[in-house]
């Protein structure tokens, strides 16, 4: 298998050591193909054990491996090297979170705001014997948004949140909006009573940096606006 | 390291390892019957790997076409190579349709029928349209949809913390030593109920569809205290692993009309299981395609054949396999809807597990006998519902219904029993692993020997194997076990230490794959999964029984007095043919 060398920049941090964050540049060779995800494990398996960040599924799925790379959100496990264009790699946390260490950050923050928005099917009419008969029409309404894997990638994009750090941010919006736009649910007037709110959906400026650094290339900011009128036509 | 300073004590009803479907699902009913129930997951719960699944939940609901729960329990009979127990999959397939309700009642986005009913599509070795489906992103939405409701249900999570050890005495469970990998430090869980649902082992493969987590920690844990496990031997590999990465094409891909193609750009299921096809049970297609390669029939002559799309237009692509797509494109640079996939088998299920009757009680014998307090359900366990061989879309429902089944039995038991003594000592083994690493002097590092076993595995214990190649292997497992002695890990940090967890997770992979091999290499027949080139025939006369396997001072024991359950008048063993 063809090698191919490769120079990174990771910003490291170990809270039982260091004053503040810093960074480290290793050299190595992966074989071609390779992804950033194969890239940190080469390096955390063979250069250097200390070296910590998230990962699981490695088919961009699972969530964890969320992380800055040569200034944009990515997930590591699906981004390939060839990307960079053998460029050095600037690899750092996600922006907006407090770091745990090195490339692992406080997702505490994040799961609160989800947990907030009543992120669950709220039903008060009876349930049926069999399932909710629900049109492949009002399915599509949904469909984009269930895509969300929770990687926090867009809240951490976002400068309405880096201003603010209340701000539920988008992944908590879009879970509010897949619930309120779900046709079996009857939750809609409390969620949007929370998300009614200065530090809610008024806070989005349609900047569209969410998008972007979605993964599953979520339209975020289309639903964020059908939120907004939404809000808007329960409050006249 | 300062350890020491950090330990805590918790006390709680019920402690579920795992946040998959298996973990969550029991979690809620425990917590919808007024019991606290506290989580423990190696990641966050929806990072779980029951949300990689992609292509449906089987249940006979009959929304597409004509089904029964008849026709479902006998496909998974057949597709189980008869070792799959009967009583077991009888109520599995009836309990089936009460899962999908639930979960669609809790909120899980189906794709749907005209009608608005769930939509179900065609899959591998089901002999109707059996998988109810949300586009090709099936389990990441039950996961979710589970989380969401274990959310409402305020159950208590521990997120990122790894269990090192299981506190048994006396035949009773008694809690769980767990380590708290965000800040360091061991933490004592003492429960009155221990659930066991951290899913699979297929991390013991080099080429493999399973997440960096599942490194079936808890198979290792069981045989540490002296408990068996059941079926090791029994490994599913998935036909379409994405060339060299092996992570998981979905076989939904096959069920929307997906081709086959060889180096001579022929269906060579042609000559496998012509009436099936390319949807044909995963063990059948994975022999097929090993044996293309094998004899020089790879596409492009390489070491992969090809999965083809292309025919079934970029319309249907982008609208039912989009993640297939999009992860081909990522990977590879293949533009499915203009070129053919390079795929390979990869190391995929886990049907063995830690035994457990039909109430997800583990058991520690041939005779059923339980151990008290303990329950185990998903991928983790053995019940045996899959036998030999998983049909797809069977495991999203296995481990939802019996996750839900445990939920029950573990209440029932929580409301007629009260705590049992705690052990005295209970962190000293989990202190002993951690110390054994963090203050070794030797050289040896784990992703090296990790690396070697996972090698080895996918060598001689893979889609083929035979009597030689495992002795091998055998004897490399038994090297690695000596060199893993003289591992020690580079960082002694406290906070978000990966070595410290990745070499726990070595030393667990080493000590049941050396349960692995040896169960394949008593078992001298083929069946379902297990496939000895040496013994190519199944053999119903001997090998119409379980596997039970010890770690003892001497090495392995295996018992194979457990006899699998038929029922002889209804589904008799027949010759498995596609």
């Amino acid at each position: 298998m063809a090698k191919e060398n490769v120079k990174v920049k990771i910003l490291r941090y170990d809270p039982e050591k260091d004053q503040k964050p810093y960074w480290k540049t290793y050299e190595t060779a992966v074989d071609a193909g390779s992804t950033i995800l194969d890239i940190l494990n080469e390096i955390h398996w063979k250069l250097d054990g200390t070296l910590a960040y998230r990962r699981s599924c490695r088919s961009a799925i699972c969530g964890s491996c969320a992380m800055k790379v040569n200034g944009a959100n990515i997930l590591a496990c699906e981004t390939p090297l060839h990307k960079y264009k053998g460029k050095t790699l600037k690899i750092e946390p996600l922006p907006g979170f407090s770091i745990i260490k090195d490339l692992v950050v406080d997702m505490d923050s994040f799961f609160d705001k989800l947990a907030a928005v009543k992120p669950y099917m709220i039903t008060k009419k009876p349930i049926p014997n069999k399932e909710f008969i629900q049109s492949p029409e009002e399915f599509e309404e949904i469909k984009d948004s269930t895509l969300c894997i929770l990687c926090g990638s867009c809240t951490s994009s976002c400068p309405s949140l880096w201003a603010n750090e209340d701000y539920l941010g988008p992944a908590a919006l879009l879970k509010a909006y897949r619930f309120i736009f779900d046709s079996r649910d009857d939750g809609a007037v409390e969620r949007i009573d929370i998300i009614n709110d200065r530090n809610g959906i008024w806070r989005c400026h349609t900047i569209f940096n969410c998008m972007e650094a979605c993964p599953k290339h979520i339209k975020i900011t289309e639903w964020l606006s059908k939120l907004k009128v939404k809000a808007t036509e329960n409050s006249i | 390291m300062k350890i020491e300073e950090a330990r805590k004590f918790h006390k709680i009803d019920a402690v579920v390892v795992g946040a998959g479907l298996a973990g969550l699902f029991a979690a809620l009913e425990i917590a919808k019957k007024g019991h606290q129930v506290a989580v423990i997951t190696k990641v966050y719960p929806t990072r779980s790997h029951s949300g990689a699944a992609q292509g449906g939940i089987a249940a006979s609901l009959a929304n597409a076409a004509d089904d029964s729960e008849d026709m479902h329990m006998f496909d998974t009979i057949k597709g189980s190579d008869y070792l799959g127990d009967q009583d077991v999959i009888e109520f599995f397939v009836a309990e089936a349709k009460k899962t999908v309700y639930d979960f669609e009642h809790m909120g899980v986005p189906f794709s749907r029928t005209a009608e608005g009913l769930i939509n179900q599509r065609p899959f591998g070795g089901h002999s109707s349209p059996r998988a109810c489906f949300a586009a090709d992103i099936t389990g990441h939405v039950l996961l979710h949809t589970l989380y969401e409701q274990c959310v409402k249900h305020q159950v208590h999570f521990f997120n990122e913390f790894q269990v090192f050890s299981l506190l048994i005495e006396d035949n009773i469970s008694r809690g769980v030593v767990a380590w708290d990998i965000r800040n360091g430090g061991l933490h004592t869980f003492h429960s009155k109920t221990v659930l066991l649902a951290s899913g699979g082992y297929g991390r013991a493969f080099k080429i493999t569809s399973n997440a960096h987590a599942n490194t079936g920690d808890h198979l290792s844990l069981i045989l540490e205290k002296g408990l068996p496990l059941e079926d090791m031997e029994f490994v599913q590999f998935h036909p379409t692993g994405l060339y060299r990465h092996g992570i998981l094409l979905s076989e939904a891909a096959r069920g929307e009309g997906a081709y086959l193609l060889n180096g001579k750009g022929e269906r060579f299921m042609e000559s496998y299981a012509p009436g099936k096809m390319e949807l044909a049970p995963r063990d059948v297609i994975s022999r097929a395609e090993q044996t293309e390669i094998n004899e020089g029939r790879g596409a492009d002559g390489q070491d992969y054949v090809h999965l083809d799309l292309r025919h079934l237009g970029s319309e249907k692509i982008m609208e039912r396999l989009p993640q297939v797509w999009e992860l081909a494109l990522n990977y590879l640079k293949v533009d499915g809807t203009k070129a053919p996939i390079p795929i390979q088998p990869t190391a995929h299920y886990s049907m063995g597990g830690v035994p457990a009757n039909m109430k997800t009680e583990v058991i520690k014998d041939a005779e059923g006998n339980v151990v008290t307090g303990l329950y185990t359900a998903g991928e983790a366990s053995c019940l045996s519902i899959h036998g030999a061989n998983r049909l797809g879309t069977n495991s999203l429902q296995g481990a939802a219904t019996f996750g839900r089944i445990a939920g029950q039995s573990m209440s029932q038991f929580m409301g007629e029993n009260g705590y049992q003594k705690m052990v005295e000592k209970p962190q000293d083994s989990a202190l002993q692993k951690i110390s054994a690493l963090t203050e070794n002097k030797g050289k040896e590092k784990h992703a090296l020997i990790r690396e070697e076993l996972q090698e080895n595995m996918t060598k001689h214990c893979g889609v083929f194997r035979e009597e030689k190649g495992m002795q091998e292997l055998q004897a490399k497992v038994k090297e690695l076990q000596e060199r893993y002695k003289e591992v020690s890990v580079d960082d002694k940090g406290n906070a978000y230490n990966l070595d410290l967890i990745e070499a726990i997770e070595v030393g667990n992979l080493l000590s049941f794959s050396e349960v692995m091999v040896e169960g394949a290499l008593a078992r001298k027949e083929s069946r379902g999964a297990h496939y000895r080139t040496d013994f190519p025939k199944r053999d119903d006369k001997s090998w119409l029984k379980h596997t039970l396997a010890w770690k003892t001072e001497k090495g392995v024991k295996l018992d194979h007095s457990k006899k699998v359950v038929i029922y002889m008048d209804r589904y008799p063993p027949l010759e498995r043919k596609y």
